[in-house]
Parts: structure tokens; C-alpha cells; sequence
């Protein structure tokens, strides 16, 4: 039988066991609504607050009132976003500083903030994918409203100085929010020692049901309402609780942080190992800074090869990965984020993202190893763009 | 996004690829930057097209269309090579998602640009018989 590698844990991770078994219960017998009065939504309610207790302690958080639930990572950015602009709007405050290679959620919010008289500015992340703390500083203006940087990046996985960029945002009295999608349940997060103002989280990505996520705000701001209605989330986010996905994602983050220092060491080594091994690879190379990034992430490129074709290629072979090609990304660009630092377009177009959680093992860095470099060669062989670059270095 | 069978078949095991070292007509379209280059060889003996094989850097869909369009002229008097539409080798494909159809425009274009390349070196001008080659289109 076919080895199934499944090295895309940065799209979205597998349900955890554990998780699903207590998520079972609140589908059909405790299926009342958190909000009713009787035993039924009474025992929904405390699932719900039992949750949130949860989440809280995993982050650090003082108050389990700072965890609003949401429908996931995008849901989270776009309110912590939206919302910091508008108390700024109310200050005459209407400048945003975020970075060049922000998921989506984050850019096309910001994009849309521009359209409504917002105006941003997006630092640099130099070559190795990391903002520099001092050019934040610089680019703070009496009129900033907002400093958002993600905590880790989704497809090169650099981790940001979020402590210091977070001091440097407060120092100034302008509010720090950080999307730590890919690093919550994946890298230790205190948000009282970062001293973030606002975090988002998503659950599919540490071994919870799609459909959730958490924005955690620290008290003190005052975010605007996000969907008007019933009470809950204290008013904020109206909408009966989704009582499941909450219970899901409280037990799979849980689970996540109790294994993570024993899980990080393991998913560490093997990726050195991989990136190491394909490094040998003739005009190969590694993306985004080595030291400061995420346990289970490898980006590289493979010049004179195109992303798309190496992943069909891998999906052939029972290895499931990602590219940042144009291809992939459904328009004539590669990706925002291998762009941002600075790759010229025809090296961007052949990139490989593979990216581990607790579920892989050695054994499939082995298998990686066996077919990542045969396929390679297969695709130059039969590339002009190989052949230019062959030529011209002669 | 889902590539067709005849796609995925055409990608994994294409036909007529490599370089050819006698080819008669040579033709290049697409761009790096764009991310796909397509190069046909062609080989002609009497107004047909003998043989014929590709080179191409680009997705599963630029594979797949440049050994398609390969099967369709091979064998063919030039004049029905030249006839050759990038719709004709979508069918023959079952069909290509509405984001890769520029990769059947570029098959077709590496056809006729070897076609022109074919003519040049015979001394003949190939723009009133292939028409103007253009570059990296996004139709």
C-alpha cells in the first residue's frame, strides 16, 4: 500500500480523538441552547464557560471574559481590526501599521480600512522574514490607531519579536493586536507577558473543528460590537454558541499545549533534518529566518520548476503539501508572502511548503527525502527555464 | 480546483517530451515571471509534421496541454497543425478549470510559433501564414 504523508498542517490539522469524543455529547443530548433557563441549557451554558476557562488558562489569559468566540481566524482579525479602527476614528486617529506579508484576513481588511479613508503602512520583512522592532518605532505617527504583526507566518513560519513590537506599540498609546493563528497551540503564548492587547486564534489548526476560532481582548478595550443581537459574548457577538465547537476547541488546545515542549523538540529535529537533506538539492533554497520559526515548518524553492507541478507530483506519490506558485494562488503572481522577501517572481513560482504536527514521524521525512529530489530532477529535465539556468551558469 | 483523468494522465506520463536535436522549427512562448514556458520542436518533411516534442516549465495544466497539443499535430500536413485551436486541445483534455484555459492559449501559440520559426529558416515570412505570435496572454 501507498505511504499517505499528510505535511500540510498549516492549512488545517485533523480533528484530535479527544476533542471529538467530547464534542460527541453536545450534538444530540445536551443540544440545549446555552441561553435557556432550564437544566438543558443550563448544562450547555456551563460547557460553554468551562471552555472559555480553558482557553483562557492555555494563553495565559487574567479573565475568562477575555476570550470571545468566533467562527475562526479571518472572523477574528477582521473584528480585532474593524474594531481598533474605530475607536481610533473616534480620536481622529486613522493610520494603521501592519507588514508586508500579513495573511489575507489581515491585508484585505486593512484594503478595505483604505477604501474608507484609513490610511497604512506595511513594514518591511526583509529577507529573512522578520519585522524590525526599531522601523516600527519610526513609523509610528501621532495619528497611528492600531499596530497589527502577526505572530508567526503561515507560509514561511517566522516568528516576530511580539513582546518587544507590543512595548514599542504601548509606549506610543497605540493599540497592539497580533494574529497568532499559526502560532497558538503550536508555540508557548502568555499574552500577559507579550502584552498584546488583542489576539486571534483559529481552531483547525492545533487538532480542532473547523468553524472556531477566539479573539482574546484585554480588558480596558472597549471593542464595538461585531454582530448585533442576543447577548452573548457579552453583547458583543450575538448568535446562539456553536456549544460543540467551542467544547472541541477548548480540549484539542488543551491538549496541544500539555504535549508541546516534548512535541516542539521532535517536530524540530525533523525539520533540520529535511531542510538539511533537501538543501543538497543543486539551486535550492530555504525560506525565512532558521532560528526564529515555527517547530514544524519548512518553505524552499527548487529554481527552474513551477510549485503547482512539483505538488501534483508529491499528491501522486501520497504526499499531501502546499506551494505559494501562481498556480496555486489562482492569479498570475506567486505568492505576497515569498514576494515580500524578495524573491524575484521565476524563483517564488517553484516553491515547496511541508509542514509538520504531532501526527508525523521520521519515517515520513524518509519518505519526503525518497521523492522530493527524483521528482525535482524529473521536472528540470523536462523544463527550458532548467536549461536556461544550466546554460548561463556555465 | 480538480484537473480532469486525460489532464492528470497527460501530466504524469506526458508524451513527446524532450529536446529534440534536428528539429526544423524551434518555438518559445510564455515567461518565466509568469510562471510558464512552453518550447515545441517540430520536424517536417513534405508539409507534414513528422515529429514533433516539448519542453515545458509551468502547472500541471501547462504539462498537460503542451503534450495534448503534441498528440494533435503530430503526424499532421502543416496546414491542419496551423488550424490547431486552444478550444481543440481543451476537449481532447475533458476540459481544463476556467484559471488554467491560458494554458491551452500558450499550446497553441508554442505550435505556431515553431510553425513560424519552421518558415523563417526556410526563407518564407510566416506572419500571412501563422500570424503574429503574441507573448503571455491571459485570456
Amino acid at each position: 500500500m501507498q505511504r499517505i504523508v499528510y505535511a500540510d498542517n498549516a492549512a488545517t490539522t485533523r480533528l484530535s480523538e479527544k476533542a471529538f469524543e467530547a464534542m460527541k455529547p453536545y450534538f444530540c443530548e445536551y443540544f440545549g441552547n446555552a441561553s435557556s433557563l432550564y437544566k438543558l441549557g443550563g448544562q450547555s451554558q456551563k460547557a460553554v464557560d468551562n471552555a472559555r476557562m480553558l482557553i483562557a488558562q492555555c494563553i495565559n489569559a487574567p479573565q475568562p471574559n477575555n476570550i470571545y468566540f468566533t467562527s475562526g481566524g479571518s472572523e477574528s482579525d477582521n473584528w480585532a481590526i474593524k474594531g481598533a479602527a474605530e475607536l481610533g476614528e473616534r480620536k481622529g486617529k486613522k493610520h494603521i501599521i501592519s507588514s508586508k506579508f500579513e495573511h489575507h484576513a489581515v491585508l484585505h481588511t486593512l484594503e478595505y480600512l483604505e477604501k474608507h479613508g484609513f490610511e497604512v503602512t506595511l513594514l518591511d520583512v526583509h529577507e529573512n522574514g522578520l519585522v524590525r522592532p526599531d522601523e516600527l518605532e519610526k513609523a509610528i505617527r501621532d495619528d497611528t490607531a492600531l499596530v497589527t504583526i502577526m505572530f508567526a507566518n503561515n507560509e514561511i513560519g517566522t516568528i516576530q519579536p511580539i513582546k518587544e513590537l507590543a512595548e514599542i506599540a504601548h509606549r506610543h498609546n497605540v493599540v497592539f493586536h497580533t494574529d497568532a493563528v499559526q502560532a497558538v497551540g503550536t508555540v508557548p503564548i502568555d499574552v500577559q507577558d507579550l502584552g498584546v492587547d488583542m489576539l486571534s486564534m483559529s481552531s483547525h489548526k492545533f487538532h480542532g473543528p473547523k468553524g472556531m476560532g477566539a479573539l482574546y481582548v484585554r480588558k480596558g478595550i472597549r471593542l464595538p460590537n461585531l454582530i448585533h443581537g442576543g447577548g452573548q459574548e457579552r453583547g458583543l457577538r450575538a448568535g446562539t454558541e456553536n456549544t460543540a465547537g467551542i467544547v472541541g476547541m477548548s480540549i484539542a488546545l488543551k491538549e496541544s499545549v500539555e504535549n508541546m515542549a516534548e512535541r516542539n523538540a521532535r517536530l524540530e529535529k525533523m525539520r533540520d533534518r529535511l531542510i538539511e537533506e533537501l538543501l543538497k538539492i543543486e539551486r535550492s533554497r530555504i525560506n525565512g529566518d532558521r532560528i526564529n520559526r515555527l517547530p514544524g515548518n519548512v518553505n524552499m524553492c527548487f529554481e527552474g520548476i513551477e510549485g503547482e507541478s512539483l505538488l501534483l507530483m508529491l499528491d501522486l506519490q501520497g504526499i499531501s503539501a502546499s506551494s505559494g506558485s501562481a498556480c496555486t494562488s489562482g492569479s498570475l503572481d506567486p505568492s505576497h508572502v515569498l514576494l515580500s522577501i524578495g524573491l524575484p517572481h521565476e524563483i517564488a513560482h517553484g516553491s515547496l511548503r511541508l509542514t509538520f504536527s504531532d501526527e508525523n514521524n521520521e519515517e515520513d521525512i524518509d519518505y519526503i527525502l525518497s521523492k522530493v529530489p527524483q521528482i525535482v530532477e524529473r521536472l528540470r529535465k523536462m523544463s527550458p527555464l532548467w536549461e536556461k539556468i544550466v546554460k548561463e551558469s556555465k | 480546483m480538480a484537473y480532469s483523468e486525460k489532464v492528470m494522465d497527460h501530466f504524469a506520463n506526458p508524451r513527446n517530451v524532450g529536446e529534440m536535436s534536428d528539429a526544423d522549427g524551434i518555438g518559445e512562448v510564455g515567461n518565466s515571471k509568469c510562471g510558464d514556458i512552453m518550447k515545441m520542436y517540430i520536424k517536417v518533411r513534405d508539409n507534414i509534421i513528422t515529429d514533433v516534442s516539448f519542453k515545458t516549465f509551468g502547472c500541471g495544466a501547462a504539462i498537460a496541454t503542451s503534450s495534448m497539443a503534441t498528440e494533435l499535430v503530430k503526424g499532421k500536413p502543416i496546414d491542419e497543425a496551423l488550424k490547431l485551436t486552444n478550444k481543440a486541445v481543451m476537449e481532447a483534455l475533458d476540459g481544463l478549470p476556467p484559471v488554467k484555459v491560458h494554458c491551452s492559449v500558450l499550446a497553441e501559440q508554442a505550435i505556431k510559433a515553431a510553425l513560424s520559426d519552421y518558415y523563417i529558416k526556410q526563407g518564407i515570412d510566416p506572419e500571412t501564414i501563422v500570424g503574429k505570435a503574441t507573448e503571455c496572454d491571459e485570456s
